[in-house]
């Protein structure tokens, strides 16, 4: 059942040391604000699971949450290399960090396989392709009717899944629209969950009869955020902050120039603090 | 097409490869596209002679029409002016996996004479030289759509004789490969660079140059490329830029350029 809380009391209360999270947003509502709270309550020894790794998960990184990313592109989509991932990965600064690696189709089934209680998912990937070769969770198997052989990866089941969802309504019923991604997955296939979202309002009116709606029983904590997947965007909220995403690069580069940036926004900030960082609509 | 044609120098080889690119594209093409170099080419031609291509994203955003260059997959602007957009597990199983789309459109980091790709790693996995961003959605749709183009720029680094990591198979070691491994789809079939167009030999599979594009010699590929290079024996010239496709490109790139802010 969802309970309305505070961003501090939901990650204290459902992510500790050593958890599996899924923080998931395909470029539109990456859960930005509730990320940074993680990494404000100092957790460690994370496996971060993410399909498209990149600004929040170089943060958290960078900043020593995680041991190992599960993930199937790690960049900064449009502008080019992960400076912290990359800094791990090469020069285990600030420690190593292990890696699972995946397609994008994979995970996407891994995750969907995840919600519906299945042990693994089933795809027809990888083929002549040299992941299954450096990550031993990818296997085969045989179809029972036609003999093809088929790859498999194991379900994704996380300790946590944390989103950003457009808006609540009173019960605490979640609603996403647009680019949605696998959060609906993910959050299904999770133990846990933390929406954050832009606001709550008393009833979501007139809408679309597929719209995408998790209901308060799917979910633990939610949380008002407003602003809070910045720099990535909320549909019909605010746009993708693309500046960011091209300044980050010269944040990132350099250790000492990347933690002066997270002393700054990130551990003397709190969520009050996106409300004012998305770009106003043009 | 405007048949006008801009002086060769004016076009930089950047732009001529995105024009060389789009022009592979057919209005009734289904297209994956890649971000970056494929998006340039694949908005193109859907500007310019495809007006009818499905553009594909794999945020799930299907026959999407941008004003702008997204910058990521996912922008908000692929979304909004999409005919559809579905969530990310359907895109990769049913659209993707479905045998749905036509042409795969990818770039890639490294790139082989059988047109494998590297984006994954330089240098040994587990202690990488260069970790690149990985595979994404590239290790399917190489496998999964009718056919594959790529657009890659040409270089020492980038045009290698062996690749480290073999992140989305091409014609894998040539011949029959493909077949081998069971896939009915072709692979690539055209690999667009700044300097000439490669298509693969019928029997061999290995990328063989077809086509030079304006002011470029046979020296200038090989020197640019880290295996023997294939000639086909007649070799064309790719029809330099008209002014129309270098004025909607361009016009392209600084719409682009101002809504994400860049100066």
């Amino acid at each position: 059942m969802a309970a309305f809380v505070s961003l501090q009391e939901a990650v204290a209360a459902h992510v500790r040391d050593g958890d599996s999270v899924a923080m998931e947003g395909f470029t539109h509502l990456i859960p930005y604000a509730a990320g940074h709270e993680v990494i404000r309550q100092q957790r460690r020894g994370l496996t971060l699971i993410r399909m498209t790794t990149d600004i929040l998960y170089d943060q958290m990184i960078g900043m020593g949450c995680a041991a190992r990313l599960v993930f199937s592109w790690g960049g900064n989509p449009g502008v080019g290399s992960l400076h912290r991932m990359r800094d791990a990965v090469e020069n285990h600064w600030p420690h190593k960090l292990e890696l699972t690696e995946h397609s994008h189709a994979a995970m996407a089934n891994a995750y969907e396989a995840g919600a519906a209680n299945l042990p693994f998912a089933m795809l027809r990937g990888y083929i002549g392709a040299d992941l299954p070769k450096v990550n031993p969770s990818i296997k085969s198997i045989t179809c029972p009717y036609t003999g093809e052989v088929l790859a498999t990866v194991p379900a994704i089941r996380p300790d946590v899944a944390i989103i950003h969802a457009l808006r609540a309504d009173r019960q605490g019923n979640v609603l996403l629209e647009g680019i949605t991604g696998v959060q609906k997955e993910a959050v299904l296939a999770a133990k846990r969950s933390i929406v954050t979202v832009e606001e709550i309002v008393e009833d979501f009116g007139p809408r679309n009869a597929n719209a995408v709606i998790l209901p308060h029983w799917t979910i633990g904590a939610i949380v008002t955020v407003a602003g809070g997947a910045h720099p990535s965007y909320a549909h019909g909220y605010y746009k993708r902050d693309n500046a960011f995403y091209i300044a980050w690069d010269a944040i990132s580069r350099d250790r000492d120039t990347f933690l002066a940036w997270m002393e700054e926004n990130v551990m003397r900030a709190g969520p009050e603090a996106f409300a004012a960082r998305p770009p106003k609509a043009a | 097409m405007n048949i006008s044609v801009s002086p060769a120098a004016t076009v930089t080889p950047t732009e001529m490869m995105t024009i060389a690119a789009a022009r592979a594209l057919k209005s009734t093409d289904v297209c994956f596209v890649g971000i970056g170099a494929p998006s340039a080419a694949c908005n193109l031609a859907r500007l310019t002679h495809a007006p009818g291509i499905t553009l594909i994203y794999e945020s799930g955003t299907i026959g999407t029409e941008p004003d702008v260059l997204p910058l990521s997959i996912g922008d908000g602007e692929l979304c909004d002016t999409a005919l559809t957009t579905v969530p990310v597990p359907e895109m990769f199983r049913y659209w993707l996996q479905g045998g749905r789309i036509t042409i795969g459109f990818l770039g890639g980091a490294q790139i082989d004479r059988f047109a494998n790709l590297n984006t994954t790693v330089v240098g040994p996995y587990d202690q990488p030289k260069v970790r690149l961003p990985g595979g994404g959605g590239a290790p399917e749709i190489a496998s999964n759509c009718g056919e594959v183009f790529i657009t890659m720029a040409m270089g020492h680094r980038s045009f290698v004789e062996k690749l480290p990591f073999i992140t989305s198979m091409g014609h894998g070691e040539g011949g029959d490969h493909r077949e081998r491994l069971g896939m009915k789809t072709k692979g690539p079939t055209r690999l667009i660079t700044d300097l000439c167009v490669f298509t693969p030999d019928p029997v061999s599979r290995e990328m063989t140059v077809v086509s030079l594009h304006p002011g470029v010699t046979r020296d200038k590929v090989q020197e640019n490329c880290g295996w023997t290079v294939c000639f086909a024996e007649t070799l064309s010239e790719t029809p330099p830029a008209t002014t129309e496709e270098l004025r909607v490109l361009r016009d392209l790139h600084a719409r682009t350029k101002k809504a994400h802010g860049v100066s």
